[in-house]
């Protein structure tokens, strides 16, 4: 949790929002240490956590939450994290092994083009239990490694459609994914197509972008924060933005206003 | 990634616990593994870490490859390059007594093993001393810097990179290893032709019929020989490195590198996808090459790069202008590093300067920075005239140079006036010399 992005998005563990979807993004970056961020952040607020850790194994996440102070592994023991480990259970799925009768989360790796119902129904189950927990939040790193398997821009915004209804609207939680898009802009892929449909339908919108000039030891990007409709801290239709430089450190980030790096100045 | 030195082998998570209950100053033992011979816990992240089999291309991407973690590498125009960095990963296999397995669809594996060249082994200390400038990285430069003394302070990173000499070996590209040395190393290969029948029948499935097999075959042998971290613990443990040539390429049954939509775009992705998921369970390491100047769509090429841990691309000149462009006269191409790993920290420290070239001399594949960047932006532009050695007298020269530590120096150098010891700086710097 990093203390000066909540104060940036005014959010705090005690002062949750609720109904907010959440869409981090990169290009030429990497915003995968927003989403360790956003996962201690809300574990430390007591909501029920249904994390889908698509790119890395769970003992990388571990290692970075308690960095962060958070222990993964007792939050998994209480029941407040459910963890979907998409590297072990892809495997099988992937090779087309024969498991036992039942659904696997990942079956959709199965058969080309099929959609995302049983991913669905796995995030559907393990929000709907622990109800002594707070309001569910459902966190998915990455979005766009399920496009590298095979799996449409259109069946994965009826994912983040279904999940959306179902945990912003219907369980009063939060939703966080995180989209990375390839470096090429030229031409209309299909991550940024993803980016673009899931940007619409987002409340608040995280984008990390590399420098123009090139790599730099002190900076390592700059996050534009985009809040939109009534999400907005300042409530106004219009949608607010705000550009920030970042660096990340050992334990955490520091987020600064353009050209006020400490290097700098 | 911790799965092989964490909860895999099963030290880790007891320990710390431990650790957190008694005194901070709690020295941290690493058990039996550091036993595994050609590995060396990351002093970063306490990751377990194995050589390339180049010394500088082990510094260039934070100190080596960590264990169940894969190494992209973008092949040069004529596969030269690239296949020697293969040739050395599995020699250095070899040398510390690790299991191999070699996957290939062009050329039969054999035929490669049989090209690995052989280590300069007589010592290591020796094998430094050979090289010049390793020694001069090593030994702090106490003695030997009389006449450049002026140089002593400047990183030394400007030499040539090093790693630890005890950690990685050196090799003599114009010999080949003896073939009982190669033998006495499990080595087990995969050649497509052989694997696969022409005529299969096709499965509803995300990966074709070629890399199945091939990740099949990747994960018969861990499970075989025990290299999967959930294995009983008992048995020693050690690594098995994965080398795979020319993924991608059409021989292998895909079609992104001939057209620019492809039908089967996602079957690399897929099994690099499954390769991780194999390589991240168990004490694995691998390195895979992919022909991306052959790739037409650059949104593939961006996702292999995504699936893979580490990613650096070679650029050779020949055949391109660049081969008789005075400045790369010393070199034999450029080196780019596009990825670097995050592993179980935020943060992954990697060397400052992203210009790098390479060589390849008998007995060293060195990589450093390259000099046709320094000359080119450190060249002052002609407007400040220089002034007379005379007026400059007596100011020191560090005024000339930007001095903030942080500003990288590429950034710096491209004010004008601060030539330090560039082109135009030189006849400055000699003359202040001369001066004092």
């Amino acid at each position: 949790m990093f203390p000066e992005l909540n104060s940036i998005l005014s959010i705090s563990p005690e002062n949750i929002p609720q109904g907010q979807f959440v869409v981090l993004s990169d290009r030429s970056g990497d915003a995968s240490f927003l989403i360790h961020h956003f996962l201690s952040l809300y574990l430390r607020a007591g909501c029920k956590v249904c994390f889908l850790g698509l790119v890395q194994s769970f003992s990388h996440y571990s290692a970075i939450a308690q960095r962060l102070g958070i222990s993964l592994p007792q939050a998994r023991e209480r029941g407040q994290l459910v963890f979907l480990e998409g590297l072990k259970e892809s495997l099988g799925e992937l090779l087309l092994e024969d498991v036992g009768p039942g659904e696997g989360p990942l079956d959709f790796l199965r058969c080309p083009q099929s959609d995302l119902r049983s991913l669905f129904a796995f995030v559907r189950r393990s929000v709907s239990k622990g109800v002594e927990w707070g309001p569910p939040v459902l966190l998915v790193d990455d979005v766009s490694v399920l496009l590298s398997l095979g799996v449409t821009v259109g069946a994965l915004q009826d994912f983040s459609h279904y999940c959306k209804a179902a945990l912003c609207r219907e369980l009063k939680g939060n939703m966080v994914m995180l989209v990375r898009v390839e470096e090429d802009e030229e031409e209309e892929q299909s991550s940024e197509l993803l980016l673009k449909a899931l940007s619409h339908q987002c409340s608040l919108a995280l984008h990390v972008q590399g420098l123009s000039t090139g790599y730099c030891k002190d900076i390592h990007g700059q996050v534009e924060v985009c809040w939109r409709g009534g999400a907005a801290p300042t409530a106004g239709f219009q949608q607010q933005k705000k550009l920030f430089q970042y660096k990340v450190h050992d334990k955490g980030a520091t987020f600064f206003a353009r050209g006020t790096s400490s290097a700098i100045l | 990634m911790a799965a092989p030195l964490r909860s895999g082998i099963g030290v880790g998570s007891r320990q710390d616990t431990r650790a957190v209950h008694g005194t901070s100053f709690q020295k941290k033992s690493r058990g039996k593994l550091v036993s595994i011979p050609g590995t060396r816990p990351s002093v970063q992240n306490g990751q377990l870490l194995v050589s390339t089999g180049v010394t500088s291309l082990d510094y260039v991407i934070g100190g080596g490859l960590a264990v169940g973690t894969l190494l992209l590498i973008e092949e040069d125009k004529y596969d030269s390059y690239s296949r020697m960095l293969l040739k050395y990963f599995l020699a250095e296999g070899v040398v510390c007594g690790h299991s191999l397995f070699l996957g290939s669809a062009r050329d039969p594996p054999e035929e490669i093993l049989q090209e690995l060249p052989a280590p300069v082994l007589d010592d290591i200390g020796c094998a430094a001393g050979d090289e010049g400038q390793a020694k001069l990285c090593d030994s702090e430069g106490e003695d030997s810097m009389k006449i450049a003394w002026r140089y002593q302070n400047f990183p030394k990173v400007q030499t040539a990179l090093a790693a630890s000499s005890r950690f990685g070996h050196y090799y003599d590209v114009s010999k080949t290893m003896d073939p009982e040395m190669r033998q006495a190393s499990k080595c087990n290969t995969f050649f497509l032709p052989d694997e696969l029948p022409l005529k299969s029948e096709a499965e509803p499935s995300t990966m074709n019929a070629g890399y199945r097999a091939l990740l099949r075959s990747i994960q018969n042998l861990i499970h075989r020989e025990g290299f999967d971290t959930a294995a009983p613990q008992n048995k020693s443990r050690n690594i098995l490195r994965i080398g795979l040539h020319s993924l991608g390429s059409p021989l292998w049954g895909d079609d992104i590198c001939c057209k620019e939509s492809p039908s089967d775009a996602v079957s690399l992705t897929s099994f690099l996808y499954g390769f991780r998921a194999l390589l991240r369970s168990s004490l694995c390491v691998g390195m895979v090459t992919v022909p991306s100047h052959l790739i037409q769509n650059r949104a593939i090429m961006g996702r292999v790069t995504k699936l893979c841990d580490t990613a650096i691309a070679l650029e050779s000149f020949r055949g391109s202008e660049r081969e008789t462009n005075p400045l790369y006269k010393d070199y034999h191409g450029l080196l780019h590093v596009r990825q670097t790993p995050h592993l179980n920290c935020l943060v992954c420290e990697v060397p400052d300067t992203k210009d790098l070239a390479f060589k390849l001399k008998r007995k060293q594949f060195a990589i450093e920075p390259h000099a046709a960047v320094d000359l080119l932006v450190r060249q002052p532009p002609s407007e400040p005239p220089i002034e007379p050695p005379t007026a400059r007298r007596g100011r020191p020269v560090r005024d000339y140079m930007c001095n903030c530590k942080s500003c990288s120096p590429s950034v710096c150098a491209m004010q004008p006036g601060s030539g330090r010891g560039g082109v135009g700086g030189g006849g400055e710097l000699l003359s202040d010399m001369a001066g004092i």
